[in-house]
């Protein structure tokens, strides 16, 4: 037993867990960003795989990799604004067109991908993000070469949601879009616009999706696989319903996926066929249930998630 | 006037029929050469279809078939795509059943014009339902006698996707081969449940490495990124990873789909009909696989005894046993 608790403080471990999380904290806070201004969005599958495929083609065609990130954030905002145009603004069902936007999204990049990048062997590769240590901090016992020696889009994503939640919770801005996904009416009231701030959440929200699935091509591997994304962007989903809809608790949602999936993969090791493996692949998915159980007791859900706002309708 | 210029319905008959022939007439003159559709159903990049997709394609470049292909055809399709390529007249149809063996198996009793060649965990169906097994043990066990050469740590990682017998085998012969030379040899083994996650088989191959192991048996693409990252040496599987990651895979279990493929096209051709079992084509003495490695990134000595073993499996006086039981 000493074994299982000797991993759990391991470096390895704990740097593992923040690479495997940077991909969920984006995606999270992108759905949490949506659905808090009252939007649903299941394209995030198809809007991480896209910008997986342009953050990387971007590069490999001599970008360098923050223009990468910037283009997928860019393809995201684009299909952010397909979902909202359709969702907002026709307000159509949100179930139906985000999962519309995850095959059209997948299939999509599949096909330019093609187009761009001739057969071969393996995909091509890039230079990917290289850790990046933060002067002083890096030398910190235990967390320098854990939390401070990650690649800068990790930085990245641990200070958006910081931010997300900053903005959310302390400014008029967040206010606003608070209000919108709870009671668009109201918003309305108030003189604000909840079609444009609804379409303008969305849009930011996919952006920070399309660069959760270019961390994946950008920083955790070199190349591009058309069906790299694997289901993370439905992990996120989940993990917004977990996190009460609050960027800091996604925050710690991602972390605690991250180190269930970190954990079993070196459980295996200690285990080998002792414990079938697939008990093993299952932790993080079965702990994330028994958390969403747990946590969700006292979720208030956005009182207007998925009903569309139309004007002057009540 | 302009009734001048409308021809005779007849003449227009005349003239499509024409034509007609004239389309068909290279389709009969091209008759010896058969043409084998490939039937993917992931992208070609993947390292098992991309054995098969280069043999295909160097195949049709000899001149020796014509070669078309799907890519991405997903297993509610699959059987869609193999019925449009037996009424196109394709003549072969290359591809994998695992996931739609019944179906498959339906389709080929069906088109019993059409030949098919398919990767599969079952047997194969006369008169027309030729299967394989991947088997490159051989060449997994003569890297395995290599990295014993290597390793520091005596501590062997290995990453696979899922444990399926094709799989299990390929780690089993590698086990096998550095238990052979290193008998204080530890084993490692984690499965990522999936076959397309590199980053995870990255994850996979650095909590390998973090347990001691420095030596990674790669079944899943992003193993070998693991081990480039930490400075180990890594073991491609299938397919040629030396490129890729040159200072970091020393030596490749590759497949060569070609022999296969040419005993398939020749009882294709023959009309003898596929229905039967080619995996044997797999085996090294066929040139189905075989140890490809850098000899500079190897102890000089431990060249010696791998080939040795090497030329007595191509003799066919050393077998190496076959293990499809889940490594442990």
């Amino acid at each position: 037993m000493s074994d299982l608790w000797d991993i759990l403080m391991t470096v390895g471990l704990w740097s593992s867990v923040l690479r495997i999380a940077t991909p969920l904290i984006f995606g999270t806070l992108g759905a949490l960003l949506c659905e808090r201004a009252g939007v649903l969005n299941l394209g995030i599958e198809g809007i991480m795989t896209f910008g997986a495929m342009a953050g990387w083609l971007t590069v490999f065609n001599g970008g360098d990799l923050w223009t990468g990130m910037a283009m997928a954030a860019l393809s995201g905002a684009i299909f952010g604004l397909l979902h909202a145009g359709m969702t907002v603004t026709l307000g159509l069902s949100q179930h139906v067109t985000g999962l519309g936007i995850t095959l059209f999204g997948s299939s999509l990049s599949y096909y330019l991908f093609r187009l761009a990048v001739p057969v071969q062997g393996t995909p091509p590769t890039i230079e990917p993000f290289a850790p990046y240590p933060i002067p002083w901090l890096s030398d910190l016992p235990f967390l320098g070469p854990t939390l401070f020696s990650q690649t800068p889009p990790t930085y990245l994503a641990i200070g958006l949601a910081l931010t997300l939640a900053y903005l959310l919770a302390r400014t008029p801005l967040g206010l606003a879009v608070r209000m919108t996904g709870e009671n668009p009416h109201a918003a309305e009231a108030q003189g604000l616009d909840p079609i444009r701030i609804r379409i303008a959440a969305v849009v930011v929200g996919s952006a920070l999706m399309g660069m959760g699935g270019a961390y994946l091509t950008l920083a955790a591997f070199n190349s591009f696989f058309p069906t790299m994304v694997q289901g993370r962007g439905w992990v996120c989903i989940a993990l917004v319903v977990f996190s009460a809809w609050r960027p800091s608790r996604a925050l710690l949602g991602a972390i605690l996926f991250a180190l269930f999936d970190a954990y079993q993969l070196r459980l295996q090791t200690i285990f080998g066929k002792a414990v079938p493996y697939q008990l093993f692949l299952m932790l993080p998915y079965v702990l994330s249930i028994v958390a969403l159980v747990a946590m969700s007791r006292r979720v208030r859900v956005p009182q207007a998630l998925m009903k569309p706002y139309r004007r002057g309708e009540r | 006037m302009t009734s001048r210029l409308t021809l005779p319905r007849r003449t227009l008959l005349k003239g499509a029929a024409a034509v007609g022939l004239t389309l068909s007439a290279p389709r009969l003159m091209a008759q010896e050469k058969i043409t084998v559709a490939g039937l993917h159903s992931s992208p070609v990049e993947n390292a098992w279809n991309s054995r098969m997709h280069e043999a295909l394609v160097a195949a049709d470049k000899a001149g020796a078939i014509n070669y078309v292909f799907s890519e991405g055809v997903s297993a509610t399709d699959y059987g869609r795509a193999a019925r449009e390529y037996a009424l196109q007249g394709v003549q072969l149809i290359v591809g994998e059943a695992y996931a739609v063996e019944a179906e498959m198996r339906e389709i080929a009793a069906q088109y019993p014009q059409t030949m098919f060649l398919m990767g599969s965990s079952g047997g194969p169906q006369s008169p027309n339902f030729g299967t394989f097994g991947t088997w490159t043990h051989e060449a997994a066990y003569l890297c395995g006698m290599l990295s014993a050469s290597i390793s520091q740590t005596n501590v062997y990682g290995a990453v696979g996707a899922i444990p399926i017998p094709e799989v299990n085998m390929l780690i089993n012969g590698f086990r096998e081969g550095v238990n052979a030379v290193d008998p204080n040899a530890t084993h490692l083994v984690g499965f990522i449940g999936t076959f397309f996650d590199p980053p995870k088989a990255r994850e996979a191959g650095l909590a390998q490495i973090d347990a001691g192991a420095d030596i990674l048996f790669g079944e899943r693409i992003g193993t070998a990124d693991a081990a480039k990252e930490r400075g180990v040496k890594a073991i491609g599987s299938l397919i040629d990873y030396t490129p890729r990651y040159p200072e970091t895979v020393f030596s490749n279990a590759m497949w060569y789909f070609t022999p296969m493929l040419m005993a398939a096209v020749a009882d294709t051709e023959s009309g003898n009909g596929t229905g039967r079992n080619y995996t044997e084509y797999c085996l090294m003495k066929d040139g189905g696989n075989d140890i490809l490695f850098v000899p500079e990134m190897v102890p000089a000595e431990a060249i010696g005894p791998m080939e040795e073993v090497r030329a007595a499996i191509k003799a066919g006086t050393f077998e190496v046993p076959i293990d499809l039981s889940e490594p442990s």
